[in-house]
């Protein structure tokens, strides 16, 4: 068992844990967390990715113990945040889910995209959300819906 | 699936992660980013019994630029290197490779120097830092050595490193204002494992020609002859271009294993050949 201290949404954590236990696994059953999906578990879905110290990380492939000291923030810790109510918004106005699986990797990816490239175009936005993969949309609904939410944001 | 039971120590000098691996034996990995690692924990491919995680370590995530090129941490990560965290001694080489490795959420974690190590045979490091000739840096128990990363890579996930030694830093030559490259990565979707990169740097005024591939099916490796016929032409031509595809089949053909398949060949050809050009023809 490894010691991890860490910040969850902005909450303190402290745990003793096996050090196998992926960060994915940490966040949904030890804290409960479950808006952070897993499918692939080898890093190339997308679905679990969180934000680390305010970077998108997979949550997967990284062990918990690893990210002692870390500040993680799911897509549960965003309510109040601006940039994902625009987000969320353009997301339901152009169709960007349909099972819904893969979208909150997708906004966390959405997220990163609209701070770190808020002048994207259409190819960087795919490009950019190429590390994330939804089997619903064909993509069309989302790649929309973070073009409109940065024309919004832009303004 | 989950990764096996295991250990988990984070040293706080390299000096004692050193030690710790030393004192753990064969079953020890070191943990960098853990971008290829944590995969292969997860498929079980690898069943350590201790990770040493290095990611932290202060003495790996030094950046500093000299009078012949660029001294970076093997800590650094692929992101801090495509957001121009680096100075640029490669024209802007070494930013367009960080770029294209797998997706921003794994560059924000993977190390360049963990790259090399893994010695994954699609990574996309180690045929840049062949092509510009650059080395790393390497400590152990027994102290410290620099190697060319063209003699670090010995196969397919295998290197010239000890068990029990950490590759600290990647080393890399100035290219000279003149200098030109090319890369050119030949994938179905960026992010996913390339079925073939190169990348080919012509450095005229220093006399630096080199041409380097990677691919999944055999350890990444210089190109002599297609670095000569780069180094022979004068600018771009379409008897050049023939050249260059003879000079990479002459060279894959003489690889120990030469691959049997001739779309993958191909593939190989043709990856080389449009590097080259852009590095020319630009």
């Amino acid at each position: 068992m490894s010691a991890v201290r860490l910040t969850i949404n902005g909450r303190a954590v402290d745990a003793d844990i096996p050090a196998r236990r992926s960060l994915a696994d940490f966040i949904r059953d030890h804290e409960g967390l479950t808006g952070t999906h897993l499918t692939c578990e080898q890093g190339v879905c997308g679905a679990c990715t969180v934000m680390v110290d305010g970077a998108p990380e997979r949550s997967c492939i990284t062990q918990a113990v690893a990210c002692d000291g870390r500040a993680i923030r799911t897509v549960e810790g965003f309510e109040d945040d601006p940039v994902m109510e625009v987000l969320r918004r353009c997301f339901s106005a152009a169709h960007a889910l349909q099972c819904g699986y893969c979208t909150p990797g997708m906004l966390i990816t959405a997220h990163d995209i609209a701070t770190r490239l808020p002048d994207a175009d259409r190819d960087r936005i795919r490009l950019e959300l190429s590390g994330n993969l939804c089997r619903c949309t064909g993509y069309l609904g989302i790649v929309n819906a973070i073009e409109m939410a940065l024309e919004e944001l832009r303004k | 699936m989950k990764a096996p039971p295991l250990d988990y120590v984070r040293p706080g000098t390299l000096r004692a992660a050193i030690a710790a691996m030393a004192e753990a034996g064969e079953g020890a990995r070191l943990l960098a980013g853990g971008q290829s690692l944590g995969p292969m924990l997860n498929l079980r491919v690898v069943r350590p019994d201790l990770l040493v995680d290095v990611s932290r370590l202060e003495e790996l995530s030094r950046i500093e630029e000299t009078a012949g090129g660029l001294r970076v941490g093997a800590g650094v990560t692929h992101s801090a290197i495509e957001d121009g965290s680096v100075p640029d001694v490669t024209n802007g080489l070494m930013r367009f490779v960080a770029a294209q490795i797998a997706y921003r959420a794994v560059r924000n974690r993977g190390t360049i120097g963990g790259s090399l190590a893994h010695a994954d045979p699609a990574g996309d490091w180690a045929p840049a830092m062949m092509a510009l000739g650059a080395s790393v840096a390497i400590e152990g128990a027994g102290g410290r050595r620099e190697i060319a990363v063209r003699d670090l890579i010995a196969d397919v996930m295998t290197t010239a490193l000890d068990p029990g030694e950490v590759l600290v830093e990647v080393i890399v030559p100035r290219l000279s204002s003149d200098a030109r490259w090319g890369h050119y990565k030949l994938t179905r979707k960026p992010g996913k494992f390339a079925d073939a990169i190169a990348v080919a740097v012509s450095d005229r005024p220093r006399g630096r020609h080199g041409v380097a591939i990677a691919r999944p099916s055999a350890p990444p490796r210089p190109m002599e002859r297609a670095a000569a016929a780069m180094e022979a032409a004068d600018g771009w031509s379409e008897a050049l271009d023939r050249d260059i595809r003879a000079a990479v089949a002459a060279d894959l053909a003489a690889e120990p294993n030469p691959d049997p398949d001739p779309v993958q060949r191909r593939y190989h050809i043709v990856t080389v050949a449009r590097a080259a050009r852009r590095a020319l023809a630009q």
